[in-house]
């Protein structure tokens, strides 16, 4: 009989190798069927990423996915969902970049005060939601997506004409941020463990605050109160409000505190990229937070895998199309496929480790011996 | 004639629980044959076996002397089983009528639903059985009792001869229980054959005619009730002696540790707590009995503070905490056990130790400052564990892998640990196994003993009248009555909670 913590260690490696074979075979058969050759492709794509140029890119790619999961994992930690995350960071990151245009203090002053006041439009454009949940009881799935449309649809798009900084530019953003304004890169500390970055990369400063909030997230969400709170108001909100958890103001904290960090997911594009907002800022990471969030079960070092995984994958596909070896979108599909199946594998897991507890209980309850055997292992 | 149900070597495995082992139980034709033993022995599962909702692991069935083996409901139902669920599965907004039909509905030419033929069906039926009815009645009109016999109709309406009743005495109180024994009885001359589940004895040895007694999962006996008392069947569940609530020597003070004025609470409108006035002192017990949905949990959730009061005043040791948050009302000293553990009490995927936790996330040994001290939680969900010997392989496993009695140890020990001045316990023994029974009655006694203020509410009247110092009766959302429990039955208690007594002995809503 396998100790029960080799078997729950075995457990939860089983759900993400699984989804991760599966999605494996699912992509080699399409593109087998698609006329390409599957080891060509994989192998392109792993020497693609074994540079260290390519690692960098991982890294910056996966620097705001993971922040967008911990954003919307917060959410789903007392399961609301969250869908704003996306129009949240959009808006927070207009507003913190126009905002930052006219900062002219000191450089670490200038940067500490755009990310907050990113995180702060990010917490109240999601606090909105939050206060029509305990007030009017809308849910926030439909308030999130709408404030979503609002956000960019309508703010930006009325707004943006004012913070143009260069009418004539068909590029149309706000001004480029000061020098001093901009985060400084990580390459230093990199390239103390390999050699100089080449090719003009450059490893986001928010990396490393990305890492901070992890391992933060990480603290506060399973050993705070506040995190006792937010998990048992997702586990059980009516056990929750019995033990004294008020419901709504969790609800209101939670909203405020998703869509604060949120308002970091533009950060990286802010201050060590563009260093402005404009027409062509990077959309579509809100959405990629919540399959960040559900690949990595809410958990920060999960959400760290599951960050770069994705950014894994997007990154090496791009060589794909140039080199012709396949169509770049097969990293869609196998995105996807490991999502849906990461998610059945750990529903699957979740069953066999609750069967397992319960066996274990009912031993312990010294209920009714199964038989001669079993009665010599409860007395062991 | 062959036997009307043949069980020969049942066996049902869970895992590392033997649910049914080896059962074996005849089960003659017209008669009323009674299945009984305490809770967790294995007569659900058995039952479910026979209706075709579970399929054993090993053993034989027969019905009528043939061999069966039943994939679903369906397959029992076509061998005239039919079985009356302890909850009741009725459609509120239907007529009786269409309740009836629901699922086997005769239809006319043009597939239009033939009513007509349906009501004489059903008016048929009733006739024969002595079922007495009103087909066109709304089902949410109804008394409990009256939905029953609506249950038993459709049973019948579906051709069964033999049915089988789950606890069907949990939600009637006395008067509707003697009542549905004598449907039972029309049954029975009718030719219907009826296996009944219960654990209340005295019951059992009134209507059944045989009766089988089953313990951890095996057929101990089956006997004549004539020949048996209600003490030889205790000893057969039970297999020792039957624990029973009596408190001891009163250790009530005169130092009000709870006290309600005028307490109302609203929904949609109108009182469903209307105007309650209540003291309960220290080291006192206040039992509060009713039929369920007469104004307890509104009551309950007003004290614990879930539930918003429209008019009245909580205090909690003089002081007036009618607006106190739920966790303010907790820190100074009132401790809760919900009626429903799974729903109100517990994070079931949570482990032992954060669900010693909630509700104390603001005191120590749980927490330090901000953050939760892990190791003063176990620590102290350990204690908990010894304390109240909750049978757990340890305080990291999850709450939903512990039976309901040890849920319930853990519930009733958390509350206990954190010394609260007032205890709100609602069904504390509700769905748990005698033996984990008498530990609550004992550790409430015990705390009782220790200054302890508990407001009880049950719809144990036994457990009732054996805790409290005293019962007070809700009816309607007023308080009707204060009884002393020392000369009262659970007869009168029913008459009080009915509403009956009322009327010829007036006793005003001042229950203090």
């Amino acid at each position: 009989m396998t100790t029960p913590l080799f078997r729950r260690l075995g457990l939860s490696l089983a759900a993400p190798a699984l989804a991760a074979v599966f999605a494996l075979v699912v992509s080699s058969i399409v593109l087998w069927l698609s006329g390409s050759s599957w080891i060509d492709t994989y192998t392109e794509m792993i020497s693609t990423a074994s540079k260290l140029e390519s690692m960098v890119d991982i890294l910056n790619r996966a620097t705001p996915l993971f922040i967008a999961g911990v954003a919307v994992a917060i959410g789903f930690k007392m399961n609301l969902f969250n869908i704003g995350v996306e129009g949240q960071y959009i808006l927070a990151s207009f507003a913190a970049a126009w905002f930052g245009t006219y900062l002219n203090l000191w450089g670490p002053l200038n940067i500490g005060l755009i990310i907050l006041c990113s995180m702060a439009v990010g917490g109240i454009w999601a606090g909105i939601s939050g206060l029509l949940k305990v007030t009017r009881g809308v849910n926030e799935v439909i308030s999130t997506i709408m404030l979503n449309f609002i956000a960019t649809g309508g703010i930006i798009a009325a707004l943006l004409p004012r913070a143009i900084d260069d009418p004539t530019d068909p590029n149309q953003g706000t001004a480029v941020l000061d020098e001093s304004s901009r985060m400084p890169d990580l390459n230093g500390v990199l390239e103390i463990f390999t050699r100089e970055i080449l090719k003009g990369r450059k490893l986001t400063g928010m990396f490393a605050i990305a890492i901070i909030l992890g391992i933060g997230y990480h603290y506060v969400v399973n050993r705070s109160r506040f995190g006792f709170d937010l998990r048992a108001s997702g586990m059980n909100p009516f056990a929750a409000r019995a033990g004294g958890v008020p419901p709504k103001k969790m609800i209101i904290y939670a909203m405020l505190a998703s869509g604060a960090i949120a308002g970091l997911i533009g950060m990286p594009e802010i201050l060590s990229v563009n260093h402005s907002y404009d027409q062509g800022f990077v959309r579509g990471l809100g959405f990629a937070g919540i399959a960040v969030a559900l690949l990595g079960r809410n958990s920060a070092p999960g959400m760290a895998v599951a960050a770069l995984l994705f950014a894994f994958l997007d990154t090496s596909s791009a060589p794909l199309q140039v080199t012709g070896t396949a169509s770049p979108e097969i990293v869609v599909i196998m995105q996807a496929t490991i999502l849906l199946t990461a998610v059945i594998a750990y529903e699957v897991v979740n069953r066999v480790r609750q069967a397992d507890e319960v066996k274990r209980a009912a031993l312990a309850t010294e209920s009714i011996p199964a038989d001669g055997a079993a009665t010599a292992e409860v007395g062991s | 004639m062959a036997s009307a149900i043949e069980l020969i070597g049942i066996t049902k495995r869970f895992p590392g629980v033997i649910a049914n082992d080896n059962i074996n139980l005849t089960v003659e034709q017209g008669e009323i044959h009674a299945i009984c033993g305490e809770n967790g022995a294995g007569k659900s599962t058995l039952m479910k076996i026979l209706y075709g909702m579970q399929k054993a692991d090993e053993g034989e069935m027969r019905v009528n002397g043939d061999v069966v083996d039943f994939g679903s409901p369906t397959d029992a139902i076509d061998h005239g089983i039919g079985m009356v669920h302890q909850h009741f599965m009725l459609a509120d907004n239907l007529s009786v009528l269409e309740n009836i039909i629901l699922g086997s509905e005769p239809v006319k030419g043009g597939g239009m639903l033939d009513f007509s033929t349906a009501t004489s069906h059903i008016v048929e039926v009733g006739k024969a059985y002595g079922l007495d009815i009103d087909p066109n009645d709304l089902v949410e009109t109804l008394e409990v009792g009256e939905q029953q016999r609506v249950e038993i109709i459709k049973v019948l309406y579906r051709g069964a001869k033999i049915l089988i009743l789950d606890e069907p005495t949990a939600v009637l109180v006395p008067q509707e229980v003697e009542e549905l024994f004598n449907n039972l009885r029309e049954l029975k001359a009718g030719g219907a054959t009826i296996i009944f589940i219960d654990h209340k004895l005295q019951e059992v040895l009134e209507i059944a005619d045989r009766i089988t007694v089953i313990r951890r999962g095996k057929t101990i006996d089956t006997v004549n009730a004539a020949d048996v008392s209600a003490a030889d069947l205790a000893e057969l569940m039970v297999g020792s002696e039957l624990p029973s609530p009596e408190t001891s020597d009163s250790t009530v003070t005169d130092k009000v540790a709870l006290e309600l004025r005028g307490l109302t609470v609203l929904a949609e409108g109108r009182p469903v707590v209307d105007d309650v006035s209540v003291k309960v002192h220290m080291g006192e017990i206040v039992g509060i009995a009713g039929i369920e949905g007469n104004g307890q949990t509104e009551l309950v959730d007003a004290i614990v503070g879930t539930a918003d009061v429209h008019d009245g005043v909580v205090e909690l040791l003089g002081n007036d905490i009618t607006n106190f948050s739920v966790r303010h009302r907790r820190e100074l000293g009132l401790g809760y056990v919900p009626q429903d553990r799974h729903r109100e009490g517990l994070l079931l995927d949570a482990p032992l130790w954060e669900n010693a936790v909630l509700g104390h996330q603001t005191s120590a040994p749980y927490v330090k400052g901000f953050w939760i001290d892990r190791n003063g939680s176990r620590q102290q969900t350990e204690t908990i564990r010894e304390e109240f010997d909750v049978r757990t392989p340890s305080v990291d496993v999850s709450a939903r892998a512990l039976s309901g009695g040890n849920q319930q140890k853990l519930i009733i020990g958390r509350e206990m640990t954190a010394n609260p001045d007032v205890l709100i316990a609602a069904h504390p023994t509700r769905g748990i196994d005698v033996g984990a029974q008498a530990d609550v009655w004992n550790d409430v006694r015990r705390a009782r003993g220790d200054g302890l203020a508990t407001l009880l509410i049950s719809a144990d009247l036994d457990e009732l009248i054996g805790l409290s110092d005293t019962i007070v009766v809700m009816y309607h959302g007023k308080l009707v009555a204060t009884l002393d429990p020392a000369d009262i039955t659970p007869r009168i208690l029913g008459s009080y909670m009915t509403g009956a007594a009322v009327e010829s002995d007036s006793t005003s809503g001042d229950a203090s």
